[in-house]
């Protein structure tokens, strides 16, 4: 074996795979990968087909595990649906009680977050692809993906320790002299616990995968275009305007797409950080009571919930695993249509 | 190719000097604002690893790593137990989820045609996207269907990471898979080797470096799970060295625990859950770091 010389291409280790799971810059533009080639027309061995049986029962697993999924949530889920007062979690009355404003409270949240993260993380991309010096991308790359590296409950007990005290003072203020305005009306939390202090923590912790997919896109500029702006003594910052933002748009739209689903599936660092209110819907940022997440309220309810409870929780997570299903589906029809070279 | 257009055009000439003072200040100031977001996404992971280091460091004594929490209650105790689930419950996960991902990534690169394996392809795509609260309802569902309601057990907690952790194996061996030059194959078959001693014997020592590393940078994902852990696996302050009864705790549910369940003396709780928090950072980072070295280090050589 030693003779044998396997060529690889050059493989830009960017982080995304590690993020996102997903093949990267590795791939021929324009061109599918071509498929391993058949090893013969004859008849198949026992061992093939022994094998060929394994990985392709293997590969069914995935399918039936995640058919799975969907089956069991929907028929644990469904009976919650038709439950009354008495049977559900904080008392609800209907399951859509119960069902509406988390379904709200997450994807609320979750909005915060991007609004927050995307600006930060398109500047981190900018920083590391454009502005630091080639020798320092990696290091400064890595870096910014311990932040994912970083366990979410870590995060919630940092959130709720350390920040949300932290920003106490600052939504005293803003309560104060910026009242009038929708968002920040009503009494200021005296703990910080507010739905716009776990937004924040939901940013910092999707900030590292869309960093990483705008890197990605960014690096992938073609030169020539580049280079024709800086030869018609465009600035860093024009260069940056008119050759890389176009064709990176789409990119960065995909990678703020994951962003949200991983944002609407973040459980612990909410359930922490939050000092949720049930059945409430409101867009006020600075109040005590805060509308709560969907995944939040699996967690705050499930271990100590039974009989029908339980069956609502469930129907929860269905209905989050449909959201978050759908935004990755869109996000990766975006980045299938998006592959350079398109 | 996108045709560029500046918009002041006339002005540009000679270099910097004569770019037009606005410009300038445009591009000065940009140069700035990246810089400075820059440094402020810095700033959480500083403050977060800074109060992690600090208050971790309190407790970070033999009786941590040498006491379960059993009959604690105030200063004292350790997470023994919840060092011990980690291991059992990964173990396990790595178990279940390993073999599988890599079985699932050899469907896909030498076997996977048509509309079946661009399913497969899809739902694994799917199953990335998952989050992890809802990988832990459906374990909880399949072993309540078996084990009626209310079950808590550390398998069960192993198949919900298996959920999350799979979709990582796959994409990164199926990469590492497809990188293996075609040349090798054909050489293989050539010399009349069977297809499934070609995959065991060529392209799976060829690509095994890049499988480790990924399969450790899933380890890493599920280590700091909590969520699924919550619901499925439970928590409890004794020793479980069985995987298949009882609630098991892991050290993401023991920091969880130790905030939600504090008692009179909170500092000590507190201290608890930073140095489990510390502890847990700390070995997802070397997971992390190792996964990387694994990667250069056994790659095939190329010259």
């Amino acid at each position: 074996m030693g003779t044998v010389v396997a060529e690889r291409p050059a493989v830009r280790d960017s982080g995304l795979n590690r993020l996102v799971g997903q093949p990267e810059g590795t791939r021929p533009p324009g061109k599918r990968w071509g498929k391993a080639p058949k090893a013969s027309t004859g008849v198949e061995r026992a061992g093939d087909r022994a094998a060929r049986r394994l990985a392709t029962a293997a590969g069914a697993t995935i399918l039936v595990a995640l058919a799975g999924v969907g089956l069991f949530l929907l028929a644990r889920g469904l009976p919650a649906v038709r439950a009354g007062q008495g049977d559900l979690p904080e008392g609800a009355t209907s399951f859509w009680q119960l069902a509406g404003p988390l379904a709200f409270g997450s994807v609320w949240a979750a909005a915060l977050a991007l609004l927050f993260a995307i600006p930060v993380a398109v500047a981190v991309a900018l920083f590391i692809s454009m502005y630091a010096p080639r020798r320092f991308a990696g290091p400064l790359g890595a870096t910014v993906d311990v932040l994912a590296a970083i366990p979410s409950v870590v995060y919630g007990l940092w959130g709720l320790m350390v920040f949300a005290p932290m920003t106490a003072g600052l939504y005293r203020w803003l309560s104060d002299h910026m009242g009038w305005f929708p968002l920040f009306a009503g009494k200021p939390s005296a703990t910080g616990r507010t739905i716009l202090t776990a937004a924040l923590v939901l940013a910092v912790m999707v900030l590292p995968i869309i960093a990483a997919v705008c890197r990605e896109v960014f690096l992938q500029t073609p030169a020539l275009s580049v280079e024709a702006a800086l030869a018609l003594g465009a600035t860093r910052w024009e260069t940056i305007r008119l050759a890389v933002f176009p064709f990176a748009r789409s990119g960065i739209v995909s990678g703020a797409m994951l962003g949200l689903g991983r944002a609407l599936g973040e459980t612990m660092a909410i359930a922490m950080v939050l000092s949720p209110t049930p059945f409430l819907m409101s867009v006020r940022l600075l109040n005590n009571t805060n509308p709560n997440t969907i995944a939040a309220s699996i967690a705050q309810n499930f271990p100590e919930a039974y009989g029908m409870e339980v069956n609502a929780l469930i129907g929860l997570g269905l209905i989050l695993f449909v959201i978050t299903f759908a935004v990755n589906y869109l996000a990766r029809r975006v980045v299938a249509r998006s592959q350079p070279g398109a | 190719m996108a045709v560029i257009v500046l918009d002041r055009a006339p002005s540009i000439a000679l270099g910097k000097h004569t770019v037009r003072r606005g410009r300038r200040v445009a591009d000065t100031a940009a140069t700035w604002v990246i810089c400075g977001v820059f440094g402020l996404a810095l700033i959480p992971l500083v403050s977060l690893l800074w109060t992690a280091v600090s208050r971790g460091l309190s407790r970070l004594d033999a009786d941590f790593f040498g006491n379960s929490m059993r009959g604690v209650v105030g200063a004292g105790g350790g997470a023994l137990h919840a060092i011990l689930g980690t291991g059992l419950i990964t173990g396990a996960t790595i178990v279940l989820s390993v073999p599988l991902g890599i079985a699932a990534a050899i469907y896909l690169v030498e076997y996977g045609r048509g509309p079946f394996a661009r399913a497969v392809t899809f739902l694994v795509d799917v199953m990335t996207g998952i989050p992890s609260i809802v990988a832990g309802l459906f374990a909880y569902t399949v072993f309540s269907m078996v084990f009626g309601p209310g079950v808590r057990s550390g398998v069960a907690g192993a198949l919900a990471l298996s959920l999350l952790m799979i979709p990582v194996v796959v994409r990164s061996s199926e990469e590492m898979l497809r990188l293996v030059p075609d040349d090798l194959r054909e050489a293989a078959y050539a010399l009349g080797t069977p297809k499934y001693r070609t995959i065991g014997k060529i392209v799976l020592p060829t690509a095994i470096s890049g499988i480790v590393s990924g399969s450790m940078l899933g380890v890493a994902r599920i280590v700091g799970e909590t969520a699924p852990l919550l619901l499925v696996a439970g928590y409890s302050d004794a020793m479980n060295y069985n995987l298949f009864s009882e609630r098991m705790t892991t050290l993401p549910v023991y920091i969880y625990q130790q905030w939600k369940f504090k008692g009179a003396d909170v500092a000590s709780y507190d201290d608890r859950a930073w140095t489990a928090a510390l502890v847990l950072i700390a070995f997802v980072l070397v997971i992390n770091l190792a996964s990387r070295l694994v990667a250069k280090w056994f790659a095939p050589k190329t010259r």
